[in-house]
């Protein structure tokens, strides 16, 4: 970055580019979102779209639309995609899911255009949606048990599916025939490839406009006030050293707990984040690869301090050692696709622990943190197709300074919606029992966390294959500063007079089930914030009012601080 | 002949339009709104304009009610009788939070928890009974609700879209024991898919019902008190209006009235104007709203959002309302950059230069440091801020940070606040595959005259509209609607085997149905007009795309081939291998009124013989280019058929118009400003 150059940007100028810029993004997410056909990208906006520098990927600006996990990731896989691209011409577009290459989990599918300005690169621009499928042993890629990578699904090296403009039929070919529902695909992969173009016709606008080196000047300037904008937020931070715990149930292979350990030491206006003490690499596909880590720590400073613009400049002062020789370093072929839904939520709940005593009023107790996936596999008889279903379900947010916290909330990476029951008993030949508040899951605190949800689910017809990657069923997001965890996530299946539960409580795959039979899941609570003694009595009785507990788990939860009989008067 | 009167509440005004046609004649009034009992402010805007009751052939009126009594709280107690297992729906919504980014933020929803009762019943999703309706169980919770105080009643069953009749069966119950009729079930207001949505605009409907019902009872009793014998109309979010005696049935279509009736003005005064394509633009205090209407006709959605959490899936108006106004606060944040907005000074305490304790810069600030607003007229109104202290606030918060002085610091708020709004526009209008060279901009509302020129500059629109009263445009947009109804039906079936005698059924139904109200109500109506739209999609999407259909006897081919052209227009996409779906039908039965003369807006009392006759004097004005000596004149004066260039400024009781250098004005037969604006940059 040259000063010289900033120094000629004014203030109205800098200030409309940064807003051009995002805007750029904003569309691009918002075209790719609406003609989408993975309900993934279109419904759970599982999609990211964003600007990146033409040497080294580094973020210039990305979509405030995009799902909140891809903040890091992109800038890892665009400058993958850079180092090995040769051959370049307008019209070109690479598409890679490999997760060691600045990847997630296959399912996200990257595709990195290079931009031309007259007849230069400028920039590349680049997007992740999250495709319904991508091959592999179970459809929808979340396989539980795996143990290598090639059995999670189809794995791309950057290669040129567009070329000049036109698509490579056989690479294509190949991609759509190592796919389940590779029809919608192709309608995934336009869809995809049309953003990138809307993002090319809207930053060739602003460049006619603003002239490139001006715009370039703005793109240096942006990235070093995003660096002194979130110094500004640290400062708010003691120096000294802060640590957080967290767990992840199991790998879904071997029944064992993993641990990560987060130390942070705030020094000279920094972060360094250490994870080096976490679990070793594991035989399951809770395996986190390293741009997942690090982008869970970027997504966890984001949430914490949300008023801070997302560029490669944020990202600055925020330091993360490899954690070399732990499950939150994947290397080939460690099977990985847990690590972007659950694992970098686990990641993110460490950095929450580690820093809510020194910003207690910018924090909160833990999140259910879990994307509650559920995916139920069958043939539906009414017209003899197969289908897979996919549930996502939210949780409990953990309660702050600010109040109790929010009920079915979605997962910390997501800002996703869920399907209304009505639309997936529309689709599925399932029938939903209930779909309900789950009572008495927020920890107790001073300020209470959100409920969970319960379900249940019967399979109305056939047979059909039922599988579970959630997480928090052995511990409950994390109460803080006295507060009590939340309640944990469960899974229970009834078969024919008999109940099922996973072995590993939170994750399970390919379980049976039978016409008539019932999937009961009740997802994780928030935790609670500050102690219960300090609660406002009024809310402990109104929340007996509406029934969110009873009467004998508030004296149980909140002990004396209870007025005589919380039901009367 | 007929006397007319458009009656718009806002949050501060309460507007009024008085047309007679027998002398062509306009009068007009404006008087604080009455929040408490709004009919106070619009028998006292009646009275300022001189009406005598009597005498009024029709009144349409606009009110704000519930969108208040919604975003206040101050709504009916309201139980709800759900599906068993499903209680929790309107509480658990779909699983979102408030914000992208921060974990903080919680929502109550419009029923609480202890209110929300189960009975069992089950259809489903082929609108089969799964679990027989139990009507015992109906009478119990019924009673249950009564005896805690309800005064509104949802009944709302799962899949009810698709088969109705234990909601209808339920409700019939319940009938029996309720104290009122105050009972809405879910299909009646929302017949679709989608539980949490249905559920909402049931919720909705109830909550604000008995408050609407209560409103109305003392406008129409202190009407009638004043001789007033003739039906009420109100204004509805989808642009048209209906009979007061049926409003409070479908309370939830009074919500979001007052931008839609702006919207309506626009579409009508731009149609009289020449402009087919308009993108309404009303900047307020707080806030602006942004309409977009095409061929005529302003684009509707049914799906709008009230606030966080609270979807209202009733066909309306598509406004969409951005965080930028006349307050918008400016500040410096970490990085050192210059910010202006969402956050606002609102009213209380406002801008700066309202002298009621404001000490933010706010974009009305910079307007009045740029002489871009009179400072004579604004600073004078209750206060004790000089334009000196006011400059020295602008360089103490925003000009020394960034070495500025307080006119470079005004300049700055004012340019980054302009490109703030223009990007907003152009996401919500432009940016759907619209070419701006298409459109003019319709400028109203306290503000929207002040920026709509640098604004069309920004976008590449080459015209704006500016219509003659700018400050009173959504009680002109009661007086010219018409009585509108609309129907939405859910298909959910692939376009390729749907049943088109099903399809045309549909619509033939929805058309009898307006058709039957419209009758019911008695307005003088010239001509019916229907507006048919479908939603679909491509199998296995899960967004739609709405599209108009020609008529009501539209075949499948000709269906498949405007959705084709219409997905590629906005996506740039072709997919032929894929089969679309026929989501919803969608009828609008829309009673056409008479039309009404918008020449009598201005008074030709007030006309000057030529352009120097307007001229009130002249002062600096800062533009983009820098300060220049700019005129002042009186926009009432403005003869007719005059043209000139920028720079000027026109200055008229409701507003202040900003014409930029460059622009140049012509004043149309009717009064309109109509100003051509060459782009800030080549397209």
């Amino acid at each position: 970055m040259s000063q010289s150059k900033a120094a000629k940007i004014d203030h109205v100028t800098l200030a409309v580019l940064q807003n051009g810029l995002n805007q750029v993004c904003n569309e691009m997410d918002l075209a790719f979102q609406r003609a989408a056909f993975s309900p993934v990208i279109a419904e759970a906006m599982d999609r990211s779209d964003g600007i990146y520098h033409r040497d080294d990927g580094a973020l210039i600006a990305q979509g405030e639309l995009g799902l909140p996990i891809f903040v890091g990731t992109m800038q890892f896989s665009t400058r993958t995609v850079i180092a090995q691209a040769k051959d370049l011409v307008p019209g070109d577009i690479y598409i890679v899911n490999d997760p060691y290459l600045g990847g997630t989990h296959l399912m996200d599918v990257r595709m990195a255009m290079p931009f031309y300005y007259q007849g230069e690169i400028f920039c590349w621009l680049s997007n992740t949606g999250h495709w319904r499928d991508t091959g592999g042993a179970v459809p929808g890629g979340f396989s539980a048990t795996a143990t290598e990578v090639e059995q999670e699904g189809l794995r791309l090296p950057p290669v040129k599916l567009y070329k000049g403009g036109v698509v490579d039929e056989e690479i294509q070919a190949i991609v759509l025939s190592n796919i389940r529902v590779a029809n919608e695909t192709i309608g995934d992969i336009k869809a995809q490839a049309a953003a990138l173009r809307v993002g090319e016709r809207r930053l060739t606008a602003l460049l006619d406009r603003y002239g490139r080196d001006v715009v370039e000047a703005a793109i240096d300037e942006m990235r070093a006030r995003a660096a002194l904008q979130m110094r500004a937020c640290i400062a708010h931070i003691p120096d000294g050293q802060y640590n957080g715990v967290s767990w992840v149930d199991s790998d879904g292979v071997v029944d064992e707990p993993l641990k990560i350990v987060l130390e942070i030491e705030k020094r000279d206006g920094d972060l360094y984040f250490d994870l080096s003490k976490s679990s070793p690499p594991c035989k399951g596909p809770m395996n986190s690869v390293i741009a997942t880590t690090c982008s869970a720590v970027y997504l966890a400073m984001k949430h914490i301090f949300p008023e801070v613009p997302i560029n490669a400049g944020t990202f600055e002062p925020l330091h993360i050692t490899d954690p070399v020789g732990t499950f939150l370093y994947a290397e080939y072929p460690r099977p990985v696709s847990g690590c972007a839904a659950e694992v970098s939520q686990r990641i993110a709940e460490a950095v929450f622990a580690a820093l809510v005593s020194a910003l207690p009023d910018r924090l909160f107790a833990a999140p259910a943190g879990t994307s509650g996936n559920f995916a139920l596999g069958g043939i539906d008889q009414r017209h003899d197709k197969p289908y897979v279903m996919y549930l996502f379900t939210g949780g409990g947010y953990g309660g702050s300074l600010h109040g109790d916290g929010l009920s079915n909330g979605c997962s910390t990476i997501g800002i996703s919606t869920m399907q209304p029951v009505e639309v997936l008993e529309q689709r599925y030949p399932i029938l939903f029992q209930e779909f309900a508040l789950r009572e008495g899951s927020g920890g107790a605190g001073q300020q209470r966390g959100g409920f969970g949800v319960s379900y249940a689910i019967q399979l109305r017809q056939g047979w059909g294959r039922a599988s579970f990657v959630m997480d928090h069923g052995r511990f409950g997001p994390q109460g803080v500063l006295g507060g009590a965890d939340g309640a944990v996530n469960k899974v229970r299946i009834e078969r024919a007079g008999d109940t099922y539960i996973p072995l590993h409580l939170s994750k399970d795959q390919d379980i049976e089930v039978a016409e008539g039979d019932v999937i009961y899941v009740s997802t994780p609570g928030g935790g609670g914030y500050g102690e219960a003694r300090l609660r406002d009595a009024k809310l402990i009785k109104r929340d007996v009012q509406r029934g969110y507990y009873s009467v004998a788990q508030v004296e149980k939860l909140w002990g004396e601080n209870i007025p005589p009989d919380p039901t009367e008067g | 002949m007929s006397k007319v009167i458009g009656c718009d509440v806002g949050g501060t005004f309460t507007d009024l339009i008085l047309l007679d046609e027998a002398v062509g004649q306009v009068s007009i009034a404006k008087v604080p709104t009455t929040p408490d009992n709004q009919a106070v402010g619009v028998m006292a805007a009646i009275a300022q304009v001189g009406a005598d009751c009597a005498e009024l052939s029709l009144l349409l009126h606009g009110t704000t009610t519930t969108t208040n009594a919604l975003l206040e709280k101050k709504i009916a107690q309201c139980g709800l009788i759900t599906t068993a297992g499903f209680r929790d729906v309107l509480e658990l919504g779909r699983r979102t939070r408030p914000n992208s980014y921060g974990l903080i933020g919680s929502f109550e929803p419009l029923i609480s928890r202890e209110y929300r009762l189960e009975v069992p019943e089950r259809m489903d999703a082929d609108g089969n009974v799964v679990t027989a309706l139990d009507e015992d169980a109906v009478r119990r919770a019924a009673l249950e609700l009564v005896e805690m105080g309800c005064e509104s009643l949802v009944i709302h069953f799962l899949h009810a879209y698709a088969n109705n009749s234990h909601e209808v069966r339920a409700t019939e119950i319940a009938a029996q024991v309720w104290p009122n009729s105050h009972i809405t079930y879910g299909s009646a207001i929302l017949a679709e898919f989608r539980e949490y949505e249905r559920g909402v605009a049931a919720a909705v409907n109830a909550a604000i019902q008995p408050v609407l019902a209560r409103y109305l009872d003392r406008l129409r009793h202190e009407l009638s008190q004043a001789g007033y014998d003739r039906d009420l109309l109100v204004m509805q979010g989808n642009g048209g209006t209906i009979s007061s005696a049926m409003v409070a049935e479908r309370a939830v279509n009074t919500v979001m009235s007052g931008p839609a009736s702006g919207v309506m003005a626009a579409a009508y005064t731009g149609a009289r104007c020449g402009f087919e394509n308009i993108i309404s633009y009303d900047m307020g205090g707080t806030s602006s709203d942004v309409g977009l209407i095409q061929g005529g006709i302003p684009a509707t959605s049914s799906e709008l959002q009230l606030e966080y959490g609270m979807p209202i899936h009733v066909p309306m108006v598509d406004v969409h309302t951005i965080g930028a106004g006349g307050g918008s606060i400016a500040f410096i944040n970490d990085a050192g950059m210059l910010q202006v907005g969402p956050r606002s000074a609102g009213a209380e305490p406002g801008p700066i230069c309202y002298g009621r304790g404001g000490t933010e810069p706010t974009i009305t600030d910079a307007n009045l440091v740029l002489g871009r607003l009179n400072p004579d007229a604004l600073l004078a109104v209750d206060n004790p801020v000089s334009l000196e202290q006011l400059r020295q606030r602008l360089v103490a918060v925003i000009g020394e940070p960034l070495g500025l002085d307080a006119e470079g610091a005004a300049a700055a708020i004012l340019q980054i606040g302009n490109d703030r709004m223009a990007g907003a526009i152009r996401m919500v209008g432009l940016s759907r595959g619209h070419d701006p060279r298409d459109f003019a901009l319709f400028a109203f509302g306290g503000a929207g005259p002040l920026h709509a020129t640098a604004l069309a500059a920004e976008l590449a629109i080459p015209q704006v509209l500016i219509p003659a009263k700018p400050g009173i445009t959504n009680a002109i947009g009661c007086a010219v609607a018409d009585v509108r109804h609309d129907y939405v039906n859910t298909l959910n079936q692939p376009l390729a085997d749907v049943d088109m005698d099903l399809v045309h059924g549909i619509m033939a139904e929805q058309i009898a149905l307006g058709r039957a109200v419209i009758a019911a109500e008695g307005v003088d109506v010239e001509e019916l007009v229907l507006l048919h739209a479908a939603e679909m999609q491509f199998q296995g999407q899960s967004h739609m795309l709405r599209i108009p259909l020609e008529s009501a006897d539209i075949g499948r081919a000709e269906i498949q081939a405007v959705f084709d052209e219409a997905y590629f227009n906005r996506f740039d996409l072709h997919l032929p291998e894929i089969g679309t779906v026929l989501v919803t039908l969608h009828t609008a039965v829309i009673g056409r009124r008479r039309e009404v003369a918008l020449a009598a807006l201005m008074d030709p009392g007030l006309r000057g013989a030529d352009l120097a006759a307007a001229e009130r004097g002249r002062r600096q004005v800062w533009f983009p280019g820098g300060w220049q000596d700019t005129p002042i004149m009186a926009r009432d004066a403005l003869p007719i058929g005059a043209r000139f260039m920028g720079p000027a400024v026109l200055e008229q009781l409701d507003t202040t118009i900003i014409i930029e250098p460059g622009n140049e004005v012509e004043v149309d037969q009717a009064g309109n400003l109509l100003v051509q604006v060459p782009a800030a940059f080549r397209e």
